[in-house]
């Protein structure tokens, strides 16, 4: 190991998304994430930012995640050699989630793959773009597709029920968009890639906005009396009461997407028996899950009484004794629910809702009963 | 007022000692959700974990800051852990403990301390 590689303890310097002046400016507390110096919460704090988004409207920073252009021949068909969801089958103007599998059958990372017309705009996980990029490269550069991480363009979500209506007030059109539609529109003066869509179970959209006119858009919409910003610390327990995954948390190279209860979006045509079945990483094991069950299923879960079990709690099927039968991978208190919730990855024998099981927190077992997802229901404007 | 510098705050009331969480704490720690406290009753050594608050970002344990014997302890904090970041360092005690040794709290901070050990 040559000199210039040994380990210190200095701290790697942070990136900053371009609406870092502004976070700092609105009083955000700032963390690491993902390699970014992010807001955690701002003055608000994480509970009244969690129900403001729930009950009016929120903006998040979601600059750190990948955004991703895809252009080439056969592009479609390609980028489904990678994930197992219908790609070549999405309209233009819609978008899709999906995931990058590994040999293994394991998810590598997720991502919304959306259709607008000549190209394929890929957004993916700020702690995984370099090696999905990578990745894509690799396997799709051979055939003439040119793979671009963008960094001229910011990305911003706006969620929750009155987004609509400030929206509206920029571009009126967005009120003609449904769940899942992409498109280009014109907003505070910028072209907008914008879609009906966000990680909070909330109606909203998703805003891809270019870098000069990030702080313009996000200023004129923080003016908005409806809207406040919101920070991860709230994005992280509306995303767990919407039953949505984190990646690296309740996703990772070990897990399936049969496992993680995603099934729903691996299409028929992908999947045994489909037009274009298999064909992506991981497909024998994927199939094989669909067909026999898998061994665990990732479930909702509520503790009883207060105490929030969060990520690495283990699950046993009995109050003493018993086996250990999973392991909580996301908790904590939810607002909404005005208790804990919890999501974790549990032997498929016990992931019949209802069941009652028992997570060991600081040496005592407390009741957990399996729950449905999502623990709020979705706002979705389908 | 007596301070530790694990943000503890201690006041005397009687023979007792009355302890909660300081102002600095409670913004630190973010929106409190769950408490649990000690029984009444139970003998505590010093630095021993007595009280567990969680928030909505991290557990967090708070150690006795003496030895002695709880006595008594703050229930509707239970009930309402937001109060905790109402009004940390007044209605949101957490419990008054009997100590026996007054003098033990000559060797904490005052509120000067307490405030250059923060800053």
């Amino acid at each position: 190991m040559g000199e210039g590689e040994r380990m210190t303890d200095e701290p790697t310097e942070l990136k900053t998304t371009v609406l870092n002046e502004l976070h700092h400016a609105r009083g955000a507390k700032m963390v690491g994430f993902a390699g970014y110096e992010m807001p955690v919460q701002y003055k608000l704090g994480v509970l009244k930012e969690h129900l403001h988004t729930r009950n009016k409207a929120g903006l998040f920073d979601v600059s750190h995640m990948g955004q991703v252009i895809l252009r080439g021949p056969n592009l479609a068909e390609a980028l489904e050699r990678l994930v197992p969801v219908d790609v070549a089958g999405l309209a233009e103007g819609r978008q899709r989630y999906a995931f990058f599998t590994n040999d293994a059958g394991g998810i590598e990372d997720d991502l919304m793959i959306a259709n607008r017309g000549d190209h394929l705009f890929v957004v993916v996980n700020a702690a995984c773009k370099e090696a999905d990029v990578a990745r894509m490269r690799a396997a799709l550069e051979p055939g003439g597709i040119t793979v671009k991480l963008l960094e001229n363009r910011a990305l911003v979500a706006l969620q929750g029920p009155e987004a609509e209506d400030v929206l509206a007030e920029h571009c009126p059109a967005v009120r003609d968009m449904r769940f899942m539609d992409v498109e280009t529109l014109p907003i505070a003066g910028a072209e907008c890639w914008v879609s009906r869509s966000g990680y909070t179970g909330e109606d909203g959209f998703e805003i891809s906005v270019p870098n000069v006119a990030a702080v313009d858009l996000v200023k004129s919409l923080l003016s908005d009396a409806r809207v406040e910003p919101i920070g991860l610390g709230a994005r992280d327990s509306l995303r767990l009461e919407a039953g949505l995954c984190l990646y690296g948390q309740d996703l990772d190279p070990g897990t399936s997407p049969v496992e993680a209860g995603l099934t729903w979006a691996i299409q028929k045509v992908r999947r045994a028996d489909g037009a274009r079945a298999g064909g992506y990483p991981g497909a024998e094991r994927v199939e094989r899950e669909i067909a026999e069950g898998p061994a665990r299923k990732r479930v909702g879960l509520r503790p009883e009484g207060r105490a929030p079990m969060r990520a690495g709690v283990v699950l046993y099927d009995a109050e003493e004794g018993g086996a250990e039968v999973g392991a909580v991978t996301s908790g904590g208190f939810g607002p909404s629910v005005e208790g804990p919730v919890a999501m974790g990855y549990v032997s498929a024998r016990c992931a019949t809702e209802g069941t009652a099981l028992w997570g060991e927190l600081r040496g005592k077992r407390v009741p957990v009963r399996v729950a449905k997802l999502p623990f709020v229901p979705a706002g979705f404007k389908r | 007022m007596k301070f530790t510098e694990e943000h503890e705050w201690l006041l005397v009331e009687g023979d007792l000692v009355v302890v909660g969480i300081t102002n600095h704490a409670a913004e630190q720690l973010g929106d409190i959700v769950f408490v649990e406290l000690p029984d009444e009753g139970r003998e505590v050594t010093k630095d021993e974990e007595v009280v567990v608050i969680e928030s909505v970002k991290a557990a967090s344990d708070i150690l006795a800051p003496l030895d002695g014997e709880i006595v008594e302890v703050n229930e509707p904090i239970v009930e309402e852990p937001g109060k905790i970041n109402e009004d940390p360092e007044g209605e949101a005690w957490f419990f008054k403990m009997k100590v026996e040794d007054l003098s033990a709290l000559d060797d904490l901070m005052d509120e000067k301390a307490y405030k250059d050990f923060i800053s």
